[in-house]
């Protein structure tokens, strides 16, 4: 009676990354009335800086984020796909700012859409048939198995990677991941990363960069990066932020046909309430169709117009980005620094809202396994009181990883999570080392048996020597 | 395996729904907006320009909500009043929708159809306007190369909106003049099993009431029937009410959620319906679109599907605020259906004089115009001339029948509400003056036929990539 989408679970709201966002829905914290519920550690959610754009709105005295009675029939009345030439001027500028001046972006590439979910959806659509695969590098969003795959029928393969190079992407895993599709008989189509990554932090290197060119270079395929986290960059690595958009003006025309960006301000700018992502592509046929496609998830002319106003003001960008870079750099140090206290580390990164937790330290058995994240997992939920996003969620070809939020909540709110933390490691580190007693003690009893047992043997022995 | 684009525009790389033309855009239709684009009419700066009358859209009652928002502050986050809302507001992206928008949705909606039914917040799901709603739908209730019905004529874009990435087919039904292009329970049953036998897999029936293009409501055995007809046969229906707050004269608008209870096998696993707020209010450009389905299933898809799609809060809390207004809410609901019947009165009164009649309506933005008597044969070439001399010598453009699937030539949507008074005159000044020479002048007539060495010209000109036209012209717009 209904569709077979319907009918499937290819949305992917049966992993653990959503139901532990349920579970917190149940019981969610809240620092006086209810400071035993679960802390929301699993949404990549910026917070840090809202003030500044509340500080913005006030200092303006609020003219010109509403449009004046003159302008409101015109504002009300525009649906033009095309989008407000005003914002996406503004949205081109910004995008170059957080680049550091590095690239610089044409408005006219600029594909307005609802949010970074629709973006890439309109993406799929555009560059890939139902049936035909993009290869991702794991650990990925858990949000691309739905946006990806659940409407457009088109797969992913993952392209693995491993702790023991710091999860980098090589060429060796793209090849590996290519030949997978073609064994399963798909056409793949391109390679999509997040670049800075969810949920590892990093920025893809100078190495990284020109092996992932050549790669789809070879391959006469897509490369998508989605830079939703392009201003959370706040270290730069030893090579900077590479964006991806460098190789849209790399002299190579066909290639450059084939490089597209994704964005979106929800964490960038903290409003994932307004739902503005873009696609930027110097392809004018996908810019053309994915701009036909934009009708079914247009951004709202109330949003575009106030966005339009604020990031036109070059001095209150420039500044925030600053704000917001320190903001985060700080709230993530006290993280690493509070787990590293209770020998939890975290994998060294440059971006992002949150970190990539190394927790095979706590899992139950003596090698890692998923059923042991499972469980480790279970009970930082409901013992701990954390919801974090376990690695297997995000595809993670390794047991034991974790991505935990920092930038979504209050310092208050921060410690309380981190003197959890503290204390389940240090139970379960005060658990193994009672289980290290007790095994020590019958290990020392039954050493001490043996010799008694060695001592009779001598005696016997040399009895009957004697004998 | 994908080759390398040698022919510069990077074309050969994309998907085939991208390269496929499912968005409809080519069609000569959009011919009529390019002439607009061009010269668009102004009454001071450009009186001799091409007057927008291809637009439905509702722009008489501005006033009151503009009036609405400067006295309530609060309901924007950036007045001094709203702004301590900022963080809650900017922050929230739960694909529920803030709860007092639902419910002030589900208020305003029932308002509409006179508190006769209640609707349930839950069963709201929030979409980008319509055109992501009835997509949406289609996800949810059909597989690729199943079909739904629609009586013809019918909105143009729903080509695209039910279609291009869904893989769904739409089948006709083609209502006729000769009984007031109503639906009729045969035409239905018809054209239900020739699908069947074709073996083409009928999921459902998708109605818009009022209806675009020809601004009528369905009346209640009308509706009944449908429900019993698609419920017996266990197939959907889907009822675009995007219209239900434009109507201005009896028959009162009947919705297909009053007439679920009086038909006794109505299953409501099969009724879903899709609103907007870009026509009553108004208001295309702030994106407000709902589903609404009686199937628990369906709204929980649709729900998660709606991440695709979702309203932005600042919005949502500007229409919670609006709709939660309940003298608001009246004064509008009061007001416009009596603007819009005052202005379709006047258009239909004036052409009436000319002799140009017009399909009886008593809702939407427009009304279906009878030009058959101008064609000098009935075909669908005719109509395209005509329409041409209507678009380049009147300098008024309409919307062509065929362009809404209409089976007989000779038939245009015109469209009143979207212009202020003085431009009314002036269209209606225009169509009495051309009819008057019409009549009069032979050479006029001779002068219409010569288009025909023009047409190819002026075909080859439609094929213009829309995305060279101007911010105002309506093939860019969403919903039109």
């Amino acid at each position: 009676m209904l569709s077979r989408k319907l009918s499937s679970n290819s949305h992917g709201q049966d992993s653990s990354y959503f139901l532990g966002w349920e579970e917190y829905t149940k019981n969610p914290f809240h620092a006086i009335d209810n400071p035993n519920g679960i802390i929301q550690m699993g949404l990549a959610e910026n917070q840090l800086s809202v003030d500044q754009i509340k500080g913005w709105l006030k200092r303006r005295n609020l003219t010109g984020c509403e449009p004046g009675v003159s302008d409101f029939k015109e504002l009300a009345s525009f649906q033009d796909y095309h989008g407000l030439p005003a914002f996406k001027s503004a949205l081109a500028a910004f995008m170059g700012k957080i680049r550091d001046g590095r690239v610089t972006f044409d408005e006219e590439k600029i594909v307005l859409t609802a949010g970074a979910t629709s973006a890439n959806e309109i993406l799929m659509f555009c560059l890939a048939d139902p049936g035909d695969a993009f290869l991702l590098p794991t650990p990925y969003y858990p949000g691309f198995d739905r946006d990806l795959k659940w409407r457009t029928g088109v797969e992913i393969i993952p392209i693995h990677t491993s702790s023991s190079n710091n999860f980098r992407i090589t060429t060796s895993s793209l090849e590996q991941a290519f030949r997978h599709a073609q064994t399963l008989g798909m056409t793949v189509k391109g390679v999509l990363i997040t670049n800075p990554s969810n949920p590892l932090g990093t920025t893809i290197t100078r190495s990284e960069f020109n092996q992932l060119i050549r790669f789809v270079d070879s391959k006469n395929i897509h490369l998508i990066s989605d830079e939703i986290y392009a201003g959370t960059v706040f270290n730069n690595s030893p090579d900077g932020f590479i964006s991806v958009a460098e190789a849209l003006h790399c002299g190579n025309h066909s290639l450059s046909q084939r490089i597209h960006l994704v964005y979106s301000l929800s964490k960038d700018m903290g409003m994932p309430g307004f739902r503005v992502g873009l696609i930027y592509s110097n392809n004018p046929s996908l810019v053309s169709a994915a701009t036909k496609m934009s009708s079914f998830g247009l951004v709202s002319a109330q949003t575009q117009y106030l966005l339009a106003n604020m990031l036109s003001d070059e001095s209150f960008v420039h500044s925030y980005i600053e704000e917001n870079r320190k903001r985060i750099r700080e709230r993530k140090q006290l993280m690493v620094s509070r787990l590293h206290e209770v020998g939890i580390p975290c994998l060294e990164s440059n971006a992002g809202l949150f970190c990539w937790v190394d927790m095979r330290g706590l899992l139950d058995e003596s090698g890692p396994s998923f059923g042991g994240e499972k469980r480790l997992w279970t009970r930082l939920i409901h013992e701990v009181g954390l919801n974090v996003c376990a690695g297997s969620s995000c595809h993670c070809s390794e047991p034991g990883w974790f991505r935990i939020c920092f930038a979504n909540m209050d310092e208050w709110a921060m410690e309380v999570a981190m003197d959890r933390i503290k204390s389940f490691a240090d139970s379960i580190r005060g658990q193994e080392q009672a289980a290290g007693t007790v095994l020590g003690q019958r290990f020392i009893l039954l050493l001490l048996l043996s010799f008694i047992f060695v001592d009779d043997l001598g005696r016997t022995l040399s009895s009957q020597v004697k004998s | 395996m994908v080759g390398c684009s040698s022919d510069g525009d990077g074309s050969k790389v994309l998907s085939k729904i991208a390269m496929n033309g499912g968005h409809g855009e080519d069609s000569p239709y959009f011919e009529g907006w390019k002439a607009y684009d061009n010269n668009p009419f102004h009454p001071t700066q450009n009186p001799n320009g091409v007057i927008q009358m291809g637009l439905s859209e509702n722009q008489l009652c501005f006033d009151l909500i503009e009036d609405w928002i400067k006295n309530n502050p609060k309901a924007s986050i950036c007045t001094a009043d709203g702004v301590e809302n900022f963080r809650n507001i900017t922050n929230f992206q739960d694909y529920h929708g803030l709860p007092e928008f639902r419910q002030a949705l589900a208020k305003f909606m029932a308002r509409i159809r006179g508190n006769r039914v209640e609707f349930d917040a839950d069963r709201i799901v929030m979409s980008s306007g319509c055109t992501g709603a009835s997509e949406t739908l289609m996800f949810c209730l059909a597989d690729p190369g199943d079909a739904f019905l629609v009586p013809s004529p019918y909105y143009p874009a729903f080509n695209r909106d039910l279609r291009w990435r869904t893989g769904v087919q739409l089948i006709p039904i083609s209502c006729h003049s000769s009984n007031n292009f109503q639906l009729t329970l045969s035409d239905l049953e018809s054209a239900y099993s020739k699908a069947i036998e074709s073996g083409v897999k009928v999921k459902g029936l998708i109605l818009t009431n009022p209806s675009n293009p020809l601004g009528t409501t369905s009346d209640v055995d009308t509706l009944k029937a449908l429900l019993e007809f698609t419920s017996r046969r266990k197939i959907h229906i889907v009822c675009d009410e995007i219209y239900s707050a434009t109507v201005f004269a009896p028959p009162v608008f009947t919705s297909i959620s009053e007439v679920m209870r009086e038909v006794e096998c109505c299953d409501p696993c099969f009724v879903h319906f899709i609103y907007s707020l870009s026509k009553d209010l108004g208001l295309p450009g702030f994106r407000v679109g709902v589903l609404y389905s009686y199937n628990d299933a369906v709204v929980s898809t649709a729900r998660k599907m709606s991440s695709f799609g979702l309203v932005s809060s600042q919005t949502q809390l500007l229409v919670a605020s609006m709709l939660s207004d309940g003298d608001f809410v009246e004064r509008f609901l009061g007001e416009s259906p009596r603007r819009l019947r005052d202005r379709h009165r006047k258009f239909v009164e004036v052409l009436g004089r000319v002799g140009i009649g017009c399909l009886k309506g008593n809702a939407g933005l427009f009304f279906w115009m009878d030009f058959r008597k101008f064609l000098e044969e009935e075909t669908f070439e005719e109509e395209m001339r005509l329409w041409r001399v209507i678009v380049h010598d009147i300098r008024l453009n309409v919307s062509p029948g065929s362009s809404f699937g209409c089976a007989e030539p000779g038939f245009f949507r015109v469209c009143f509400a979207n212009m202020d008074e003085v431009t009314a005159d002036v269209a209606l000044g225009r169509i009495g003056a051309f009819v008057t020479r019409w009549h009069g002048d032979k050479n006029l007539r001779l002068s219409f036929k010569s288009l025909k060495s023009g047409d190819e010209n002026n075909n080859s000109l439609s094929m213009t990539s829309p995305h060279v036209m101007s911010p105002r012209s309506p093939v860019v717009i969403a919903r039109n």
